[in-house]
């Protein structure tokens, strides 16, 4: 009975210290104290995060994550997650932020909080310039490629209008195929894919025309930090006005952030 | 559970796709096999040059596999400037394929004549075209028959992979039936049925067809 006892008064303790911490924890002011920031990228998603030659991680996510850390003026420990870890990696607070291409959706916004969006990621139309096409009522009568079943083609099918021609293909790589040798001159895609062709082949570079399905990437935090959040927000606004995210969108999407933007 | 009722909504989808292969296939059945006819005249009795030049394409076709040829018409050719439509290309590229194969077909019946029967048909005063149709094509034709059906039929039944550069047939509408509504087993079910029936349909026309062309030997 007092063994019993002493260990419930122990868990009790135990259980205590950690609501305290949980209550009174302000991780904005712990990384200030430690003079550290830990942020949590991709390694395995190219272009927001991947290991380049140098064996350094690169990319979007990992630039952003450098520019919060020199914009608070702490050193920053870059710390690879996976898309299905990464959540709980800030959760367990073992990271400070998440910046690894990460969505919003209802159920991630019960368990953590999110900044305002710091890239475009998002479903559209893309076509070489010739093609004059800037809404998707403009699709009449026009032929656009499209990977049959993704969600790029029922969208498509959902909101273009009937005299479209939609030639559906059976993978993305046949996709772009058709796209680069001139088969279709438009395509449904997602923005990632559309900047994959502009890398490979600068002079067929699509160029976006319209959005189809918008779902821009947030940092996640997690979730009460009102003085974090109001401050990772207030960056990404200054990184916006400074154009430090449009020329961190053209690296490495090859395309400038898209109209309104964050806005 | 099985659920065909989910296919009904999607009836036109697989008819426009049926219409679409009951198309290609007599076109490219008509002009392949005359494709054939006419490079099996050249390789049996053309001159060198020519039975050279026949025997490069039939080998270059019976010896690379079909989706290949198709790729290179649709999305190599327009690198040189031949833009054809998924259609066109596909429509050409079973025309080729069909005609190379029936050539080598076709020239075994050619093969099949002796010449005693040629000479035979002119000393009995059988004009040129006469004995080219009846003492040559027709009996060429009549060894070789069930063969050339085969072969029409699979090359038919090989032009399900031209929903690979979106020609809307019957296996792209199988596919996109089945990429709605998830409804694997019975899309495909569906339409293998389809095909069978094509193939069946497609093996009777050519037996009525033979039936009046090799009417000489209903007699025995």
């Amino acid at each position: 009975m007092k063994r019993l006892s002493k260990l419930l008064s122990k868990t009790l303790i135990i259980a205590a210290s950690f609501s305290a911490l949980s209550a009174n924890a302000d991780v904005l002011q712990d990384i200030k104290d430690r003079n550290l920031i830990r942020i949590a990228v991709p390694q395995d998603f190219p272009p927001f995060g991947s290991i380049g030659t140098d064996l350094k991680p690169q990319g979007i996510d990992v630039d952003m994550a450098n520019y919060i850390a020199k914009e608070m003026g702490v050193k920053i420990e870059i710390v690879p997650v996976t898309s299905a870890n990464r959540i709980p990696y800030l959760q367990t607070q073992k990271v400070d932020l998440v910046i690894s291409s990460l969505g919003k959706n209802p159920e991630r916004e019960k368990a953590i909080d999110f900044s305002t969006p710091y890239a475009p990621f998002f479903l559209g139309v893309f076509g070489s310039k010739d093609v004059a096409v800037t809404k998707v009522d403009d699709l009449a009568d026009k032929t656009v490629g499209v990977t049959r079943g993704s969600v790029e083609d029922l969208e498509l099918e959902k909101n273009a209008p009937k005299s479209v021609n939609i030639r559906r293909f059976e993978d993305n790589n046949t996709t772009l195929t058709a796209y680069l040798s001139g088969q279709v001159n438009l395509i449904a895609t997602g923005n990632l894919v559309a900047a994959e062709i502009a890398n490979r082949q600068p002079q067929r570079a699509p160029e976006n025309k319209f959005m189809l399905k918008d779902s821009p990437c947030y940092i996640g935090m997690a979730k009460g930090e009102a003085a974090l959040q109001a401050k990772v927000n207030e960056l990404i606004q200054a990184a916006l006005a400074s154009g430090e995210l449009n020329n961190i969108s053209m690296k490495w999407l090859k395309a400038p952030l898209p109209e309104g933007f964050g806005a | 559970m099985l659920y065909f009722s989910d296919l009904l909504q999607y009836s036109d989808v697989f008819f426009s796709g049926l219409k679409t292969t009951v198309e290609l296939t007599v076109l490219t059945t008509i002009l392949g096999v005359a494709l054939g006819t006419v490079c099996a005249t050249v390789r049996q009795y053309g001159n060198r040059a020519s039975q050279h030049v026949v025997s490069v394409y039939v080998e270059l076709i019976r010896n690379t596999p079909f989706i290949v040829q198709l790729f290179f018409i649709f999305f190599g050719l327009p690198a040189i400037g031949m833009m054809l439509s998924p259609w066109q290309a596909s429509m050409i590229a079973l025309t080729i394929n069909l005609g190379a194969y029936s050539t080598e077909i076709i020239r075994a019946g050619l093969a099949s004549i002796s010449k005693g029967q040629v000479e035979a048909a002119k000393v009995l005063g059988l004009n040129f075209r006469q004995t080219l149709t009846r003492v040559i094509f027709i009996p060429a034709f009549e060894k070789i028959y069930p063969a050339l059906t085969s072969q029409c039929i699979i090359v038919m039944l090989g032009s399900a992979v031209i929903s690979q550069i979106s020609v809307q047939d019957l296996t792209y509408a199988a596919n996109l039936v089945q990429s709605r509504n998830f409804r694997a087993f019975e899309s495909y079910l569906v339409t293998a049925l389809l095909y069978l029936g094509l193939s069946i349909l497609l093996r009777f026309a050519f037996n009525a067809l033979g039936k009046r062309l090799f009417a000489y030997r209903t007699s025995n």
